[in-house]
C-alpha cells in the first residue's frame, strides 16, 4: 500500500503533541526520559496551561528538558530544582511551577531541598524520574540502586553494610504534612503509561488548587547506564525495581492510603 | 520632607529593600547579619508592599530561590555572612551564568572556616574575582556608613538590571551593627520598570519560550557567551564610584572601603594636623574598580597605602593600578580586630618619613 493512501486525517489515531519541540531528543533509545516528557507536556496542552507554566531542569540526563518541552524553563543546579520552584512559586503563586529530577538529583544532593520544599507544601509538582543509577555522568551508584546491583562505582554490586542500603525518599516525603498527592508509576508498556497521565492530570491540578506537593516517581529504566538491552531492562525493572518500589498511590488528598 | 531614622546597617539595608520595592528575600540566620531578616519578619512587608520573605532551610537553598525568582524578572535578594555566601557560591555562579539580576549582601565576619563573628574584610578577593567557579565578576558595591546600607540596595537593584548581573554589598559586622542617623529613601512602587522580554513566567503566543540557563555543551557557543560577558564586565567601568577625602594636594595616598575608610577618614585628620599632605581615595564599587583613578593619583603623590581588615587583598587591585609607578604599602588587621586611628597613623608616618 502507497503511503500517501494511509496519511490521511480520518485515519489519524495518535499525534505527538504540539508541545514536544522537533529537537531529537538526547536520551537513548529505550530510556523512558522522553516518554515522561511527552506524558506531562500532553496534560499541559489538555489543560491549557501552557502560558503558565514554568518547568525545572535538573542536572542530570534530563539537564536539556528546555530543548524538548515547549514551556518557559530554569535549569537549576544539581538537587535544587525545588529551591528554583519554591522562589517562582512564591512571586507567582498563580502559574504552574514543576520540577523534573532524577534519583541522584532528587534522593542524594538535593535531599534537603526535596524534604524542606515538600514539608512547606509548596505549591508545586515533582516529577522524579528514579531509574536507579546515575545515568548521565556514566552509571554511578544512586541512592536508589538496589542491593547487589552493579555500578561504575559498585562494580561488584552494592554492599549495603558499606554503602548504605537504597531508601524510597517517596514513602519518606508522603510522611510529611505538606505532601498532598503522592504516587509511584512506570512508564515502560501502554496500560502503566495510561495510568502515569493520569497521575500527571491529578498531580496538576492539585496545583491548581492550591493544596500543596503534589509527588509522582516513575520508576524508570536505564539501559545504557544498566548494561542491558532496552527489553531486558524493562523485564529487569519489573522483576527487581517493582518490588522494592512497588506501584501505585501513597498519598492521596493528604492521607496515606498505603503504610510504607 | 526627610524621613530620618536611627539604625542598625543590617536594619537600613531591610527597610531600604522595602522602599526599593523589593519582591522577594530568602535567606538564613547568621551573626552578624541576622537582623536583616528579622527586621524584614517584624515589619510584615507582606503587608506592606507585598514583598515576600521566607527563611529557607540553608544558604544553598536560599540562593537557589533568588536563582529561581530573578530569572522571572523580579527584584530578589538574598543577605548572609561568610560562611553562608561560601555555601552560596555555586549558585552565584549560575546566577552570573545565566546572566540574572540580585542582590547578594554579605555582612563579612572574621574567617577562614568558622572563624570569629567580628567584622573583617576578608572576602575581597571572594567578591571581586568571582568567588565561584568559571571567569565571571559581581558588582561589589562597598557601603561605609550606615546611609550608604540603605542607599546601595536600589543601587544595587539599578545595576543588576541594567547589566543583567548579580550586585554584592559587601559589608562588615561594624557597619552591619552600629547605629546611625540615616535618611530613608522614598517608597517605591512594587513593579518593574526593567526589561521584561526574557524572564520565565509561562511562554505566551507572541514568542518563543524563555531558558534560563548556565549550560552550553557546544564550546564554540560557551565560548562566545564568555566573550561577551567579559565584554559586559569591561563595559561596567563606566560605573565605578570613589570618594575622594582631601586628594587635591596630597603627597600620600590612603586606599580604604567601607570600615576602614571610616578608620582612615580621623588618619587623614590627625595627619593633615600635623603638617603631612595625606589623601584618601574610598572605593565605593569594588567591581568595576577606580584603576584609572588610582593610576591618575600615582602620578601626583609619593607612595600609597591600602588599609584593609585583612592580610592584604585590595592591596594587589592597588599595584596593578599603580603598575610600579610609586611604592605601594599595606596594612591590615587580622581576625576580627579593628585598626585604631593610631595604629594606621603610626604605619603611614614610618613610611611617609621613611619611605620615600
Ligand atoms: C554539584 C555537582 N556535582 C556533581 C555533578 C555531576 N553530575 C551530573 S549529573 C549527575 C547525576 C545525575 O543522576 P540522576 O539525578 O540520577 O539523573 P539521571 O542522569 O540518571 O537522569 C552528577 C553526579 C554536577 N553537575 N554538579
Amino acid at each position: 500500500m502507497e503511503l500517501n493512501k494511509i496519511i490521511k486525517p480520518e485515519n489519524l489515531v495518535y499525534k505527538r503533541t504540539p508541545l514536544m519541540t522537533d529537537a531529537n531528543l538526547s536520551y537513548c533509545p529505550g530510556c523512558g526520559h522522553g516518554t515522561v516528557h511527552r506524558l506531562i507536556m500532553e496534560v499541559v496542552e489538555e489543560m491549557g496551561i501552557q502560558e503558565d507554566t514554568i518547568a525545572i531542569a535538573p542536572v542530570g540526563c534530563s539537564v536539556l528538558a528546555y530543548d524538548f518541552m515547549d514551556v518557559d524553563c530554569a535549569q537549576a543546579a544539581h538537587g535544587r530544582a525545588p529551591a528554583v520552584a519554591t522562589g517562582i512559586k512564591r512571586l507567582w503563586p498563580d502559574k504552574f511551577v514543576f520540577t523534573y529530577q532524577g534519583d541522584g538529583d532528587l534522593a542524594a544532593i538535593g535531599t534537603a531541598e526535596t524534604i524542606h520544599a515538600c514539608n512547606r507544601g509548596e505549591n508545586i509538582t515533582i516529577f522524579f524520574v528514579n531509574n536507579g543509577i546515575y545515568g548521565m555522568t556514566g552509571g554511578q551508584m544512586a541512592p536508589t540502586t538496589l542491593e547487589g546491583m552493579k555500578s561504575s562505582t559498585s562494580p561488584y554490586g552494592r554492599n549495603n553494610e558499606t554503602m548504605g542500603p537504597p531508601y524510597k525518599i517517596t514513602e519518606l516525603i508522603a510522611q510529611l504534612q505538606g505532601t498532598y498527592y503522592v504516587t509511584r508509576q512506570a512508564v515502560h508498556k501502554p496500560g502503566p503509561v495510561r495510568k502515569a497521565k493520569k497521575a500527571i492530570r491529578k498531580a496538576l491540578e492539585v496545583q491548581r488548587d492550591k493544596k500543596g506537593i503534589s509527588f509522582i516517581e516513575f520508576v524508570s529504566n536505564c539501559n545504557s547506564g544498566w548494561k542491558m538491552t532496552p527489553n531486558d531492562s524493562n523485564i529487569w525493572m519489573e522483576e527487581n525495581m517493582f518490588p522494592f518500589y512497588p506501584m501505585g498511590d501513597i498519598k492521596v488528598d493528604g492521607e496515606l492510603v498505603k503504610s510504607p | 520632607m526627610k524621613e530620618l531614622a536611627l539604625m542598625k546597617g543590617n536594619e537600613a539595608i531591610a527597610e531600604a529593600a522595602i522602599r526599593a520595592g523589593v519582591d522577594g528575600y530568602f535567606g538564613y540566620p547568621i551573626t552578624p547579619q541576622s537582623e536583616v531578616m528579622e527586621y524584614l519578619m517584624l515589619q510584615k512587608p507582606e503587608e506592606r508592599t507585598g514583598m515576600v520573605v521566607l527563611q529557607a532551610e540553608s544558604e544553598v537553598a536560599s540562593i537557589n530561590m533568588v536563582y529561581g525568582a530573578a530569572g522571572t524578572g523580579k527584584k530578589v535578594m538574598t543577605s548572609s555572612s561568610s560562611p553562608g555566601i561560601s555555601l552560596m557560591q555555586e549558585g552565584i555562579s549560575y546566577i552570573a551564568g545565566a546572566e540574572l539580576p540580585c542582590l547578594i549582601v554579605n555582612v563579612v565576619r572574621g574567617g577562614p572556616g568558622l572563624g570569629t563573628i567580628q567584622p573583617s574584610q576578608a572576602d575581597y578577593f571572594q567578591s571581586t574575582k568571582g568567588g565561584g567557579h568559571g571567569d565571571y565578576r559581581l558588582i561589589v558595591l562597598a557601603p561605609a556608613s550606615v546611609q550608604e546600607m540603605a542607599d546601595f540596595v536600589d543601587l544595587s537593584f539599578e545595576l543588576a538590571f541594567k547589566y543583567r548581573n548579580p550586585a554584592l554589598i559587601l559589608t562588615d559586622g561594624l557597619i552591619g551593627q552600629m547605629m546611625e542617623k540615616v535618611e530613608l529613601p522614598p517608597q517605591k512602587e512594587r513593579v518593574s520598570e526593567f526589561d521584561q522580554s526574557w524572564v520565565t513566567t509561562g511562554k505566551t503566543k507572541d514568542r518563543e519560550r524563555n531558558i534560563i540557563t548556565s549550560l552550553n555543551l557546544d564550546s564554540d557557543k560557551q565560548y562566545e557567551h564568555n566573550l561577551k560577558l567579559q565584554a559586559k564586565y569591561k563595559s561596567m567601568e563606566q560605573d565605578v564610584m570613589f570618594e575622594k577625602i582631601e586628594c587635591d594636594d596630597a603627597d600620600f595616598l590612603l586606599l580604604a572601603y567601607g570600615s576602614s575608610a571610616r578608620i582612615c577618614q580621623k588618619v587623614v585628620e590627625v595627619s593633615r594636623s600635623r603638617g603631612k599632605k595625606v589623601g584618601l581615595l574610598r572605593p565605593q564599587t569594588l567591581f568595576p574598580f577606580p584603576t584609572q583613578e588610582i593610576a591618575r593619583m600615582a602620578r601626583r603623590v609619593k607612595g600609597m597605602m591600602s588599609v584593609e581588615l585583612s592580610a592584604g587583598q585590595m592591596v594587589e587591585d592597588v599595584k596593578l593600578a599603580v603598575n610600579g609607578r610609586v611604592p605601594v604599602y599595606h596594612y591590615g588587621m587580622l581576625g576580627g580586630k579593628i585598626h585604631s586611628p593610631d595604629d594606621v597613623l603610626q604605619a603611614v608616618e614610618e613610611k611617609y618619613i621613611g619611605g620615600y
